[in-house]
């Protein structure tokens, strides 16, 4: 698939004499454009979609980040900015008419500040690395994405990412201070503060999960949390699916909110187990992992009181861990469940819906006759706690014309979502993959002020054009795919 | 029906005032009418909300409720403590009739604010008009959503310049099963200090708060968790320590109503700040935000907290209206910030009715 901006106005001799520029102005190592340098920056973590660029860059300075952004802004040159590339929904895809931005020199952690529970750090630092940064001060970053061990913090923002703590811990957004970024024209600004909350709209909130639509972030000052005192997980066991849906229901209603409240079927268990032998009963129609933290005495108490709730609502066997090596493990099986299940088929497709927690039974069972229809399997993966599914569509991309069902499978779920009152994506983000469900999700309206927004900050659509909103003429082709009651969306827009 | 025609109503005035510019002053309870300036339209009409109310829906076990903007917050609150849940963020009331509109277009939060978090935490998604009398919807019901730019959390503290609130869904949490305050006589230095070390443990806290030579503490979970802390925490168990919270949250405690008729300052600033203008204060957010009586210059107070790395704003003031108006309540914005905010408001509202010159008397 030839991924090529359209929108530019930029011609070949706007891209010449962007290089020309940029050779003047970087040293030649941050300069990548043979192919066999820009091979690796073809896809990111959706390889289903591959583009390779026109050219890479690899800053290593603001200043630097500054001119380039200046220079590509003069000349009418797109830009696609990148972290670690992990992203699941073709975000950081290249433009083969553009330029992409790695900020992956941008990995140095400048500041821990114990007493201000927060850290400074630049855009290319790992997840992981933070929590590991400031472990001394008994300290941790909270949003534990499942590629954290890769993924950078500056696509954490760009994504608003999540992971399995967010239920308690909230997501990217809940967990950073302030943002120093580039805008369009080449300045550097500051969002947010060092405060709790800072005057003006809450522009912070805009920054994030908008795909490096609206600037490039260039320093990120998170909050950091104490560690608890205690952790531990269950692990209980159901013979049903819906059952442990209904358990889960159970936990909250309770009052209790667990740290984190994961649920597999038994296809993800089964491939999880083969891949990480964290002990998951593989006879098991469902899994619930349920972790609680807190001081001691809160931890001791709950546990007890969610081991009987889970064995009142049908939990067929329960484990809950006893020291930390045991926890890990028994979140290893979970955490692994994404390359686990690429073991067991040549190619998946992960998608990212999410949906009020009630209706898991409803979506379980459409995914499963989706399943039929398609003649493609489905392991089921689900951040129960916040309603967020990853179904995971096992297919093999050598068959022809598997890829294609399998991305209308994938897209018919996450109408399912929209339809149960849900959302197309939980933290994965709209990119490339997800932009013709963007029109089944919002009309035309509200796709029209998210490009004003977009224009507030660039009017001339060079960052990362072409993902995360649709244009309305992209929305009003597709519309005979989404007609419902029979009517035709966006009846306002000219078809040709 | 009812809703639809409410919803037709507040969306025909809105239209009405866009075609012959006429500036909105939209109003809820009325209750934080004194909070950000004074419009300074000349043409105004009032917008009321409060005809647009009632809860929407709320499932306990989803730990979500949306509500239309004009639903009184008392109302929300109960139905929420029925079910043993609660807002998380206290929005401070200020009168009997606070709506949950005026709740997130103030985004105000209360002391349990570094803890749990804030109004605009806990927004998932809204129902506008905007300036041209369109209605949008964004975000939504659910916990994650990253399906288009964040508009929902961007109405929050807006103050209604980018929107007229229509319906609002937030999070809710449970009620804690057991809460605690333990008060500790110090100084205000030693408080800040003990503040900071706090807020770096593990201890179950929803609150450390200092005022007049002493420290207030408080702890909230589970009974055995709270009855641990408190022996760490040292000092006196408070009695009655929810009309203190109460009293704080509203500003009906002591420090609030005795102030010789100097303006009220809020300084949000960062948990280590050495905030020191040498003014009575109340200190929440364990040290992140001052409330300071004083009649100093705008200036002298705003440049102090820029200089800890945080804000100040007027909250409230007994002058009269015009020298109110002499400059606005919220510090001035940077100038690229500020024509972002100029940007986004000539999108939403580009004929400038919505509460006009309410959060910058420009904007």
């Amino acid at each position: 698939m030839r991924y090529h901006c359209r929108m530019t106005r930029a011609t070949k001799d706007n891209r010449k004499s962007l290089r020309k520029q940029l050779h003047q102005v970087l040293p030649k190592t941050c300069i990548l454009e043979t192919p066999e340098q820009t091979i690796p920056y073809e896809s990111d973590g959706l390889t289903a979609y591959q583009q390779k660029p026109w050219m890479v860059v690899l800053p290593e300075s603001i200043e630097q980040v500054q001119t380039i952004i200046r220079l590509c802004h003069k000349e009418g040159v797109p830009v696609v900015a990148r972290g670690a590339g992990t992203g699941l929904s073709g975000g950081a895809l290249p433009l083969a008419n553009g330029l992409l931005l790695s900020l992956a020199k941008f990995n140095r952690i400048l500041d821990i500040n114990p007493a201000n529970r927060s850290a400074t750090v630049e855009p290319g630092v790992r997840n992981l690395a933070i929590s590991e940064a400031v472990e001394k001060f008994n300290l941790y970053y909270a949003p534990d994405p499942s590629s954290q061990i890769a993924c950078t913090i500056g696509g954490n923002v760009a994504e608003n990412a999540g992971g399995v703590h967010c239920l308690k811990y909230g997501l990217t957004v809940h967990n950073i201070l302030q943002l120093k970024i580039i805008t369009i024209d080449g300045e550097l600004i500051t969002i947010g503060s060092q405060a709790l909350d800072t005057p003006g709209y809450d522009l912070l909130a805009l920054m994030t999960g908008s795909e490096g639509m609206l600037g490039i972030i260039v320093e990120v000052i998170v909050k950091l949390l104490p560690r608890p005192e205690q952790a531990q997980v269950i692990l209980a066991a159901f013979d049903d699916v819906v059952k442990a849906g209904e358990a889960v229901g159970a936990i909250i209603a309770e009052g209790i909110i667990p740290a984190g409240l994961e649920m597999m079927d038994n296809p993800a268990i089964c491939a999880a187990e083969d891949y990480a032998h964290a002990g998951y009963p593989v006879d098991a129609e469902a899994i619930l992992l349920c972790e609680l933290d807190g001081t001691n005495e809160e931890v001791t108490e709950q546990i007890q009181f969610v081991e009987n709730l889970l064995t009142q609502k049908g939990a067929t066997s329960l484990r809950t861990s006893q020291n930390t090596a045991e926890r890990l493990k028994l979140w290893l099986g979970r955490k692994s469940a994404f390359p686990a299940v690429g073991r067991i088929s040549p190619d998946y497709y992960c998608m990212d819906g999410t949906i009020p927690r009630h209706q898991l039974p409803f979506i379980l069972q459409k995914i499963s006759d989706l399943s039929k229809e398609y003649n493609l399997l489905v392991a089921n993966v689900f951040h129960a706690g916040d309603g967020n599914l990853h179904p995971l569509i096992l297919y093999d991309a050598n068959i022809e014309g598997e890829l294609e069902r399998t991305e209308e499978f994938g897209g018919k779920i996450l109408e399912l979502c929209v339809k149960a009152g849900g959302t197309i994506t939980g933290e994965h983000g709209v990119g490339k993959e997800k932009i013709d469900q963007m029109c089944v999700q919002f009309k035309s309206l509200e796709l029209q002020i998210f490009h004003d927004i977009k224009h507030s900050f660039d009017p001339q659509e060079l960052l990362n054009p072409g993902k995360a909103v649709p244009t309305l003429h992209r929305c009003a082709e597709l519309g005979g795919m989404h007609v419902h009651d029979g009517l035709l969306p966006h009846p306002e827009l000219e078809r040709f | 029906m009812e809703t639809m025609n409410r919803t037709r109503e507040l969306q025909d005035h809105v239209r009405a005032a866009f075609n012959d510019k006429t500036a909105l002053k939209i109003v809820g309870g009325n209750t934080k009418h004194f909070y950000g300036n004074k419009s300074n339209a000349k043409k105004t009409n009032v917008i009321e909300t409060r005809i647009h109310q009632g809860i929407i829906s709320y499932e306990p076990s989803e730990l979500v409720i949306t509500a239309r903007a004009g639903t009184p917050l008392k109302e929300i609150e109960a139905l929420l403590a029925e079910n043993n849940q609660m807002l998380p963020f206290d929005p401070p009331h200020f009168g009997e009739h606070a709506t949950l509109g005026g709740a997130i277009a103030t985004g105000l939060s209360g002391s349990r604010r570094p803890f749990t978090g804030s109004a605009r935490d806990f927004v998932l998604g809204s129902k506008i008009i905007s300036g041209k009398g369109d209605v949008m919807s964004f975000g939504g019901q659910v916990m994650k959503n990253v399906a288009g730019y964040d508009v929902s959390r961007l109405m929050v503290g807006a103050l209604g310049t980018l929107g007229l609130l229509l319906e609002i869904s937030i999070k809710v949490l449970p009620k804690p099963n057991t809460e605690a305050t333990q008060v500790i006589a110090m100084s205000q230095q030693d408080a800040l200090i003990t503040m900071h070390k706090l807020n770096q443990t593990s201890l179950p806290l929803s609150a450390l708060t200092y005022e007049n030579e002493k420290l207030y503490v408080r702890l909230s979970g589970a009974l055995s968790a709270v009855t641990s802390a408190q022996k760490k925490v040292g000092g006196e168990t408070l009695l009655h320590a929810e009309k203190l919270w109460q009293e704080i949250n509203e500003q009906t405690f002591s420090f609030f109503t005795e102030s010789n008729n100097k303006p009220l300052w809020r300084l949000s600033v960062p948990y280590i700040a050495n905030i020191d203008l040498n003014e009575n204060s109340l200190i929440d957010w364990a040290g992140a935000l001052y409330w300071i009586h004083s009649d100093k210059k705008a200036e002298e107070i705003q440049q102090h907290a820029i200089e800890q790395g945080g804000s100040a704003m007027l909250f409230r003031t007994h002058q009269v209206k015009a020298e109110k108006n002499a400059q606005d309540c919220f510090m001035p914005l940077p100038a690229k910030i500020k024509q972002l905010h100029v940007n986004l408001k000539m999108r939403f509202d580009p004929r400038g009715i919505l509460n006009y010159g309410r959060l910058y008397s420009d904007l």
